[in-house]
């Protein structure tokens, strides 16, 4: 109390300075985050919030929303359907991340170099990606017909089977086509984090009688750590959001056999009309969402800041 | 730099793009806490936003010439693509035309997109003036929801409207004594179509009972020729098979005790046999090689009876206009068959019993405002059904619901179609509602994940039964 009225002058000076140096040491104000903070309370928290109050409700989209216990939530848990989903769900997960990843991490190691011709498939490889997921499906889905489809057409028998109305390939075939759409979007990503590499440690690497096999496993991979868990955690909770391809291609079919826990919750929400029940399934896929990220961001290891490059 | 105009910044090799309809960034190794704690939130919202982004899917329609000239509070209208999709822009057209004040917007959607976006668009209040509907317990969710107009009063003011219908089609837009929607263009039964050419092939003949169906599989198979194409991905054409055995089997009752929401109704033994013959007749190999990956919405499986991939399918009567269109050729050449659904030895129903969709119906949302409502029952009296309408109609190859159009059916160049579906609805004695269109929707979808299990084989018709009866009253 005292030293404030008795020093007034040095106060001020004192207090330009150390707010300077606030700036510098910790980033700009907190303030700034408040637009986009506000943007994501507005959609993305309140409808979640939304989702939650529904998921204790019934309701068919037409008449009251009656409050109403937990009934949703036990007609969720106890339908085989969901547990079905949910398995799917792990499988399309598990099987597009052992396709995606070791193709993408080779395909960006190999797009990353400067060559004229790598830099021209890399634009190849890059064409999926342009391509909206509803014109992939649909595009597939006339390829892939077993009686006007690719095999039929060109007189293969072998491309003649029925990709999509078996339900121990339409799974494959669904993890494929994902692998065709979202390969190349991770390519990209190991292409740039490749290409921050610094040269001088393949140059080292050359000195001291390192071949490309063993230059790529010593010092590609282990600087690759970072974008690795970047990509495979895209992949993986990526993998919850799968729904318009699969939507279009399938419809979830033939049975239950491509229907995931996305699909699942909409046809709930929108063909059955049972929002109760669709709100549950959402609040588990939130969940579910959440705890795999968690789960990603822990492998990075405590010491996520720590630089990986030469010197550090 | 990479092509394409995507920035990747060597600096901070963080490149900005979309995928999965959401914005993801990547961000540099260092910045990697930030990064995650952004996908943690994304991922919160995108579960929540699925359902938002699967509305704006279904919500890609068409909006037709016919939108011209109408503003931001005229009545609207939405339609299906297809078969009729042309008549309604033709009557809505010369509408607009001759009434450049009350002008209708009519957007057209996809039939499964369409029963999506309508519920959740009505739900909402933001539905159309007119909302195309099939009757059944759809209409019912929605006069119990108090979301449609009652249309009695219009209908006593205007006796024109109501005699202008075949009376047994009028009756479909009843709820509780009370009509709540009116029909607005064909009677569709459910017809066995076959491929005349490809039965002479084979030296074979229409099935008039099951047991000669069942006979026909073997014969066609060896000719390499698959008995039946079937859309079984769309699950609503699995749903005539069921609907017409059971009534050849048990009569028209056996749905109706369903409908009702009799206890273990489901259970009815006309039910588990006509699921136990479908399953025979999946085992003998009748339906086409991948019939569960075909979707009827893409007309795939007309296009298999018409290129002779298939001898026989089992649809609706409205698939004679996609082929009058897509195969011309081969329905004006005569090589397309069409007779009633076989009769089942020892059966009850009558074989004259018919099933499918006696119309389509606009009912009048109640959210419209009485300008809009004004110019939807202005339109229903004086623009549907002019001659001009009718003969379009009569023209795609469909007969329109309304009395005293014998002549015309007789002019038409599809005369034998369409006199054999006027007389087939006319004469029916029972004409049963697509069940899924009579159940509520739940009960409805529920019903058809089941069927679409028993052509999987993965259940067995008891499992059908006490699933379904467990849904009873939903």
């Amino acid at each position: 109390m005292s030293t404030t009225t008795t020093t007034p002058q040095r106060e001020l000076g004192t207090g330009h300075t150390t707010g300077t140096r606030r700036t510098l040491e910790k980033g700009p104000s907190g303030w700034l985050a408040v637009p986009a903070l506000a943007f994501f309370m507005l959609f993305a928290i309140l409808p979640l919030l939304g989702v939650l109050f529904l998921s204790f409700t019934s309701w068919d989209g037409l008449g009251e929303i009656k409050l109403d216990g937990l009934s949703s939530w036990n007609t969720v848990l106890a339908d085989p359907v969901t547990g079905n989903a949910l398995l799917v769900t792990a499988k399309i997960m598990f099987f597009s991340f052992i396709v995606q990843a070791p193709i993408s991490l080779l395909l960006g190691v190999f797009t990353a170099a400067s060559q004229k011709y790598r830099a021209a498939l890399a634009v190849l490889y890059f064409v999926p990606l342009l391509l909206s997921s509803a014109a992939v499906a649909i595009a597939f889905k006339a390829l892939l017909d077993p009686n006007f489809g690719l095999g039929p057409g060109l007189g293969l028998p072998i491309l003649a089977q029925d990709w999509l109305g078996n339900s121990d390939l339409v799974l494959f075939v669904v993890v494929f086509v994902i692998a065709w759409q979202f390969v190349p979007f991770h390519t990209l990503i190991y292409q740039g984090g490749v290409r921050q590499i610094p040269a001088s440690l393949y140059e080292a690497a050359q000195i001291d009688g390192a071949g490309r096999v063993q230059q790529f496993f010593n010092i590609t991979l282990p600087q690759l750590k970072y974008t690795m868990i970047t990509s495979s955690t895209l992949m993986v909770v990526g993998s919850l959001a799968y729904f318009d391809l699969i939507f279009v291609l399938t419809a979830g079919g033939p049975g239950y056999s491509t229907r995931l826990l996305p699909l699942h919750m909409y046809l709930t929400g929108f063909k059955a009309n049972d929002m109760g029940a669709a709100s549950a399934l959402g609040v588990i896929l939130v969940v579910i969402g959440l705890a795999l990220a968690l789960f990603l961001q822990r492998l990075g290891g405590k010491n996520r800041n720590a630089s990986q490059l030469e010197g550090a | 730099m990479l092509e394409l105009g995507i920035e990747v910044d060597p600096q901070t090799a963080k490149c900005g793009f979309y995928t999965h309809n959401r914005a993801i960034s990547v961000e540099p190794e260092g910045r990697m806490e930030l990064h995650m704690n952004n996908l943690k939130l994304r991922t919160a919202g995108m579960a929540v936003s699925a359902a938002a982004l699967s509305i704006s899917l279904v919500a890609c329609g068409s909006s037709g010439p016919a939108g011209t000239g109408a503003s931001a509070d005229s009545a609207t209208m939405w339609g299906l693509t297809g078969g009729d999709q042309p008549v309604f822009q033709a009557s809505v057209e010369s509408w607009n035309k001759a009434h450049p004040d009350s002008a209708i917007k009519l957007d057209f959607f996809a039939n499964d997109a369409y029963k999506t976006k309508v519920r959740t668009a009505v739900g909402a209040g933001q539905g159309p003036t007119l909302v195309y509907g099939w009757g059944g317990g759809v209409l019912k969710s929605y006069v119990d929801a108090g979301q449609v107009d009652d249309l009695t009063g219009f209908l006593k003011e205007n006796p024109a409207v109501q005699s202008r219908y075949l009376p047994s089609i009028l009756e479909s837009g009843v709820i509780d004594g009370k009509t709540y929607a009116l029909p607005n263009n064909k009677v569709q039964p459910v017809v066995l179509y076959y491929n005349k050419e490809v039965f002479e092939k084979v030296g074979a003949e229409a099935p008039k009972t099951w047991d000669e169906l069942m006979a026909l599989v073997p014969k066609f198979k060896a000719a390499g020729v698959a008995p039946f194409s079937l859309g079984g991905q769309s699950k609503w054409p699995d749903l005539m098979w069921l609907e017409y055995l059971v009534d050849r089997i048990g009569g028209p009752e056996v749905f109706a005790n369903i409908a009702a929401n009799k206890p273990g109704a489901w259970s009815d033994p006309a039910v588990i046999e006509a699921l136990t013959k479908i399953q025979e007749l999946v085992d003998a190999g009748g339906f086409i090689n991948g019939f569960s990956s075909i979707a009827a919405d893409s007309n795939a499986d007309q296009a298999l009876l018409y290129t002779g991939k298939a001898a026989m399918i089992l649809q609706g009567s409205w698939i004679y206009q996609g082929m009058k269109k897509d195969a011309g050729e081969f329905v004006s050449s005569g090589k397309l068959g069409y007779t009633p659904f076989p009769t089942v030895e020892g059966g009850k129903g009558d074989p004259a019993n018919v099933v499918g969709n006696p119309s389509n119906f606009w009912s009048v949302s109640s959210k419209a405002t009485e300008e809009q409502k004004k110019t939807a029952l202005e339109y229903v009296k004086d623009g549907m059904f002019t001659d001009e309408n009718v003969q379009g109609l009569i023209d795609s190859g469909a007969v329109p619901v309304v009395t005293g159009i014998e002549d015309k059916l007789a002019a038409s160049p599809d005369k034998d179609f369409l006199t054999y579906v006027y007389g087939m609805a006319k004469d029916a004695p029972d004409f049963t509602l697509s069940w899924d269109q009579a159940l509520s929707p739940a009960q409805g979808d529920a019903m058809l994940a089941n069927l679409d299990q028993i052509f999987l084989k993965k259940i067995t018709p008891e499992q059908f039964a006490s699933t379904m009866n467990a849904t009873i009253g939903k």
